[in-house]
């Protein structure tokens, strides 16, 4: 029994691929859709608040400021209309469990900064949600980065209101704390300040997949 | 009328339940988004969580570390005696309709069948294992990210296996109200015990059953 515990853990994360693979066809089959209780590659949905926070597509506000030339205060439809980037990538939460194949949408961030027009002595930036709470940090350099966005669309369809929507971060090659959830504020500031996971959980500020929070 | 369970057994027991209880509640809350959403505050529940598994061995290792846990231990040493007798149950409880009851009776079953024996073993090992995979997924620093998604894998789908097993015990539990009865209050009678123990009342696998 412990054996089999410790080859799981080793090869589990292989065997949970296969699994999927031979169990998707199925779950499509299913009308019950009990099969989706079934562990998996899922995922988990996590809040720092008591609930989810709510806000409207039509009542949403981006705001971009901080040490930038131009503040700027984005509706959905405002970044709907900027030219789109789209990746498929995997989302990797830093205590393991992983989503393959994602299907995200939105603005490349570098896109939102350019307008904003950040100033010399902008150096790091600043997130907030809509929850109050939840906080993340990017250096310039790594906001700046193609797979870097701010998505208005997951899983092909609208960022869900337990996803994170109406719109999240998606910074794809960082664990999945860096990808702050109802997003309504991007400050440009001169230093990093650790954000709420890297605060509470005591989780990287640099969140590269596989190069922090141990290997 | 005879012992079956003397009070640290029971203590055990009762204490048991409660923490596997609480740890499929909020490990529900934790997996299942619907649940979760009607609950919220996931830290306190993650926290929950966390500490009724680590508190789970607990009350197990206090109750066979001491004088008090005598009638445990006894119990512990034919858990782990794996007899001829508890071959030839789970052969019989394989055959098919009067086939089984009639092989199934013919059996000197001792204090705990095979299938008891088996539940058991899976539920300690299992345990273990929960324990272990739960560690690596909350204090996940020390280990390479692919061990970690393999505790995931296994602390979901073992949960899964854990969960079924306990509606099984359940439902057995409830097809037999003296034996559930026993874990209440400790004793049995003697009819029952010629009928499902028939190697313990006659102190063929350890003590012989104390009168009460």
């Amino acid at each position: 029994m412990l054996g089999l515990g410790a080859v799981g853990v080793v090869a589990g994360s292989r065997v949970q691929d296969g699994l999927d693979a031979a169990l998707a066809p199925l779950q499509r089959l299913d009308p019950t859709g009990l099969s989706g209780l079934l562990p998996g590659n899922y995922f988990r949905i996590y809040t720092v608040t008591d609930g989810y926070p709510y806000e409207s597509d039509t009542n949403y506000r981006l705001t971009v400021d901080g040490l930038v030339d131009h503040p700027t205060v984005y509706t959905m439809a405002d970044l709907q209309a900027m030219p789109a980037t789209r990746l498929v990538r995997t989302f990797q939460c830093v205590t393991g469990w992983r989503v393959d194949n994602v299907h995200w949408q939105g603005v490349a961030l570098s896109v939102l900064l350019d307008k904003a027009g950040v100033q010399t002595a902008g150096k790091d930036l600043r997130f907030e949600s809509f929850d109050g709470v939840y906080t993340e940090s990017l250096t310039l350099a790594e906001a700046y980065r193609p797979d870097v966005i701010v998505a208005y669309s997951m899983l092909g369809g609208p960022v869900t209101q337990e996803h994170g929507g109406p719109v999240r971060l998606y910074v794809a090659p960082m664990y999945g704390y860096k990808s702050i959830k109802w997003m309504s504020r991007i400050q440009v500031v001169d230093r990093v300040e650790p954000g709420y996971w890297e605060t509470v959980g005591n989780y990287a500020v640099e969140g590269w997949i596989g190069d922090s929070n141990g290997y | 009328m005879l012992l079956r369970f003397d009070w640290v057994e029971r203590v055990v027991h009762w204490v048991n339940a409660t923490l596997f209880g609480v740890l499929i509640f909020t490990g529900a809350a934790l997996y299942l988004e619907p649940i979760g959403r009607l609950i919220g505050r996931r830290a306190l529940v993650e926290d929950i969580h966390v500490y009724c598994g680590l508190a789970l061995p607990v009350p197990l290792v206090i109750a066979l570390s001491g004088s008090w846990g005598k009638a445990l231990r006894a119990d512990l040493h034919r858990f782990n005696r794996w007899t001829k007798e508890d071959r030839d149950w789970l052969r019989a409880l394989l055959r098919a309709g009067p086939e089984r009851r009639r092989s199934l009776g013919g059996i000197r079953v001792g204090k705990f069948n095979a299938g008891q024996k088996l539940n058991a073993a899976f539920i300690a090992g299992s345990g273990l294992v929960m324990l272990g995979t739960g560690v690596i997924m909350r204090w996940y620093h020390p280990w390479p990210l692919t061990w970690r998604t393999g505790a995931t894998f296994v602390h979901d789908w073992l949960a899964l296996a854990i969960g079924l097993v306990i509606i099984g015990h359940i439902w057995m539990a409830l097809m037999d109200w003296d034996a559930m009865r026993s874990m209440f209050v400790g004793t049995i009678s003697r009819t029952w015990a010629k009928r499902h123990a028939p190697a313990w009342l006659d102190g063929e696998d350890g003590p012989p059953a104390p009168e009460r």
